[in-house]
């Protein structure tokens, strides 16, 4: 176990480092001079070369990506050029707002993928299955700006029931959490109809019918039970698609999170605020997948020990 | 569901942005006499809030995804099947770099790599393409590396490395061929999923420029004016929905029908 939890602490430590400097080098992507387009083309000479230096531009790349990384180990992320602003500040301010939406999508999504997924492989090949599984074809090719315009046309401008955007308590949460769940709704209950019918056919399940158990606690107990492994690995790796899918929904619902702050910084050509954003949601993804990898381990001792021997 | 309808629609899309030219359109006319007008007997699509013809828009909307998705996919298809293959066959050192740069990438959730290289590169067609060619090379080498890996120590590989075939002859002769039917699958997904990033790019403003239509822009358009004119955000929408499930459902249908049974988990 300690040599699994070694290389996948050392293999994550590698991606977060590449990640960093991929975001480092975002910033040498924008076409001609970075300073002259965040400033505009009518700044002044020294105001370009003030902003030069306080990015530190003007030293050479490898002083630049030393001193981001001593930054980024100081939880220092550098100032917003537009507010003046300390990134990190900023980043905290937002976070909140975008945990509640991501953690309500992902209860909308266990919340409808379980019964579905469940229903569709009890009842294979029935209506029931082919009408589960095509809402999950809906859902999966329903992306989240449209999903969202067409939860606040029907609830909140034709029926009245919920608040167009904003966030102003629970009510305003729904719809974003709905956008937000619905795509991940789809892809789980299809992985949880395929998991189940798999384990249903093991002889366990077959000892657990001789007994004379009731089809529901066999379901219960001893099918979703053993279904959950691949299921929790798919969720920890469309955690990254839901925090994806938050940016686009936060744009749609001015939610005031990072996907929100994201965009108008790009807009407003606010580059380090961009860099920053895109590293803070990556890292969390990495993050959540080495500990996704990890309580899989801990969950199947089967894994733990392949890899460590 | 039966293959018909997701074939006519898929047919239709296709048509449309290949011929659609032949229409006389004027996706960019101004008419202020019929703002927000609602679909009618005479103009089905209804027209904008510049008055502009929602049905040309959407034709011209067809094309740009089209032409987005088919450049995005054959690039991808082509940069990661060479990185994948090449990775798995030669090996060592090299394979274990390909390995963790695919691993970087991988590392930034869906469409957030995307949207971070289209905004600082600035807007455009162009830009669309390189910044979803960047996400999009990575699942296709991962997939091709994969198989390749299985399929390398087959005996008519070592029967052609024994003969003294280079490593672009092996690749391309004598393995392509045997992943072709998964590649084909990925691909058939990856136009999907190209679709729907233009088209979310353009909603968040940073792909396709107005006054060129992208069905993605057209919606986030429709977003202002949903209470008066809702055809607004429905009908590109409702465009965007019906391709993107027909591709989908033609790549279930294909995989069924090539019988690939595992295809690799996003």
């Amino acid at each position: 176990m300690v040599s699994f939890l070694i290389s996948r602490l050392l293999s994550a430590l590698f991606v977060i480092f590449g990640v960093s400097c991929l975001v480092f080098f975002l910033i040498h992507l924008v076409p001609g001079d970075p300073v002259e387009v965040m400033l505009g083309e009518s700044s002044q000479p020294a105001d370009r070369e003030a902003l030069r230096v306080a990015l530190g531009l003007d030293q050479p790349i490898w002083v630049q990506l030393l001193n981001y990384f001593n930054g980024l180990l100081h939880f220092d992320l550098g100032e917003s050029l537009h507010s003046k602003r300390p990134i990190v500040d900023m980043l905290m301010e937002r976070i909140p707002a975008t945990a509640t939406l991501a953690a309500a999508g992902l209860v909308v999504a266990v919340v409808i993928a379980f019964p579905l997924g469940t229903m569709a492989a009890m009842k294979k090949d029935s209506a029931w299955d082919s009408g589960a599984m095509f809402f999950s074809l809906f859902g999966i090719s329903i992306p989240n700006f449209w999903m969202g315009p067409l939860l606040i046309l029907f609830f909140s401008l034709w029926l009245g029931w919920l608040p167009v955007s904003g966030q102003s308590g629970f009510a305003s949460l729904v719809l974003p959490a709905l956008t937000l769940g619905t795509a991940l709704a789809a892809i789980l209950a299809r992985m949880i109809r395929a998991t189940l019918l798999e384990v249903m056919g093991e002889d366990y399940i077959r000892t657990a019918r001789a007994k004379g158990l009731s089809e529901r606690a066999i379901i219960m107990n001893h099918g979703l039970k053993n279904a959950m492994l691949p299921v929790i690995t798919l969720l920890g790796l469309q955690l990254g698609a839901l925090l994806g899918g938050a940016m686009i929904t936060e744009i749609v619902f001015s939610w005031p999170g990072i996907g929100q702050l994201t965009i108008d910084a790009i807009n407003r050509r606010d580059y380090p605020v961009v860099q920053a954003c895109i590293l803070l949601i990556s890292l969390t993804y990495v993050v959540v997948n080495t500990l996704t990898d990890l309580v899989y381990a801990w969950l199947d001792p089967r894994i733990r020990l392949a890899e460590g021997s | 569901m039966r293959l018909w309808f997701p074939a006519a629609i898929f047919l239709l899309w296709l048509v449309l942005a290949l011929f659609g030219s032949l229409f006389s359109l004027t996706p960019d006319q101004i008419e202020l006499s019929r703002i927000l007008l609602p679909p009618d007997s005479h103009e089905w699509f209804g027209y904008d809030d510049l008055g502009r013809s929602m049905w040309d828009r959407l034709i011209v909307g067809a094309q740009t995804s089209f032409i987005v998705s088919i450049a995005v996919v054959t690039i991808s298809l082509l940069v990661g099947v060479t990185i994948g293959s090449l990775s798995a066959f030669v090996g060592g050192w090299f394979d274990h770099l390909v390995v963790r740069i695919i691993d970087i990438f991988l590392a930034f959730p869906g469409i957030l790599l995307a949207i971070a290289l289209a905004g600082l590169m600035g807007p455009g067609i162009d830009n669309v393409v390189i910044a979803l060619c960047v996400v999009g090379w990575v699942g296709f080498a991962r997939l091709s590396r994969a198989q390749v890996m299985t399929l390398k120590n087959r005996d008519h590989v070592q029967a052609a490395i024994a003969l003294g075939a280079g490593p672009a002859r092996i690749i391309f002769k004598h393995l392509i061929p045997l992943i072709a039917a998964p590649l084909i699958i990925e691909s058939t997904f990856a136009i999907a999923s190209v679709v729907i990033a233009e088209a979310g790019l353009s909603f968040l403003g940073l792909g396709i420029q107005p006054p060129t239509p992208s069905w993605g822009s057209m919606i986030r358009d429709g977003t202002r004016y949903m209470l008066v004119a809702p055809h607004m955000v429905l009908v590109p929408g409702i465009a965007l929905m019906l391709v993107v499930l027909s591709v989908n459902l033609l790549g279930d249908r294909l995989r069924d029908w090539l019988d690939v049974r595992t295809r690799e988990q996003k």
